[in-house]
């Protein structure tokens, strides 16, 4: 299985994307926003967190036009598989490929701490390692995780089973404490807690690294 | 040509830096501030010499990039 992470101006937790990529089991490229296509062979791109573009206009809103945004477009549209972390995710709400918008944050502080989750859905990939409503512990960081949706969107996203993960004690004012979310179809996560920085014990816990074991599981059955 | 875009979040969206600055003003003694919404404006020097031709592209412009209509709307004048 190949994974491709996308790097922005001003992306971070690339290469700890990349390496958690890797310890599933994944041969991992690493792509530049520049480039206007994906290694030949990619199963799932990355979009990592960061600050792209230094937020200009939106947060995410210049990378999801940036020239590899068309070829991620592309693969979303064969039916390829997308995570999106943070900024990642946030890039993914701007380019359509998931619903609804990531705003300042309700205190309107940035927050970084680690946080406890429940996995709501196990029905993908992405949380298929994980028990129906397992509580995880995975850091967050950011000011922009404020999702946002209207009621007829949120009800879509329930009654299709796509919110994959949920805030236990809401950091930020998030619609119905979402964490993370799935598309309709093509199978595209989006999250904003970090998965990919909660994937060693030597660092505070690995309950981020069933995500990327889940993903590579589902996917070599697809 | 001159353009400018003024991008507000929707209506029923809440606003939460315009809540605070109404609440900042409160703080201040400006008694009666009842909402703040904030939000931004682009200006764009275009080469496009007729109006409406400029007005069209302008809200192209806004629905590709300026605005994400999501959660916000936008309003074009031609200057």
């Amino acid at each position: 299985m190949k994974a491709a992470v996308v790097t922005f101006p001003g992306s971070n937790c690339d290469r700890d994307l990349a390496l958690a990529f890797e310890r599933a089991g994944f041969e991992v490229a690493r792509v530049w926003h520049k480039d206007s296509a994906l290694p030949a062979g990619t199963d799932v791109v990355g979009v990592p967190g960061g600050f792209s573009f230094g937020d200009y206009l939106r947060c995410g809103a210049i990378a999801a036009q940036s020239p590899i945004a068309a070829a991620v477009q592309a693969h979303a549209a064969r039916g390829g598989y997308v995570l999106g972390i943070c900024n990642g995710f946030q890039v993914l709400t701007e380019m359509r490929l998931l619903p609804g918008a990531l705003m300042r944050n309700a205190g309107l502080k940035f927050a970084c701490k680690t946080v406890e989750l429940k996995v709501a859905s196990t029905a993908s990939a992405f949380t298929q390692a994980y028990g129906k409503n397992q509580s995880i512990r995975v850091p967050i960081a950011h000011h922009d995780g404020n999702y946002t949706i209207d009621a007829d969107g949120l009800k879509q996203l329930q009654d299709e089973d796509r919110i994959a993960l949920t805030y236990v004690q809401n950091p930020n004012g998030s619609a119905a404490n979402i964490a993370g979310v799935l598309s309709q179809t093509p199978p595209v996560g989006g999250m904003v807690p970090h998965p990919e920085r909660a994937n060693d014990p030597i660092l505070g816990g690995n309950d981020g690294a069933g995500l990327f074991a889940g993903l590579m599981g589902g996917m070599a059955l697809a | 040509m001159k353009a400018r875009v003024t991008v507000m979040l929707k209506a029923g969206v809440l606003d939460v830096q315009g809540e605070a600055v109404r609440h900042a003003l409160g703080t201040l003694g400006f008694a009666g501030v009842t909402g703040v919404r904030q939000g931004k404006v682009i200006e764009l020097d275009l080469a496009e010499t007729d109006a409406s031709a400029a007005e069209d592209a302008v809200k192209t412009m806004c629905e590709k990039l300026l605005a994400n209509t999501v959660i916000e709307s936008y309003r074009v004048e031609i200057l």
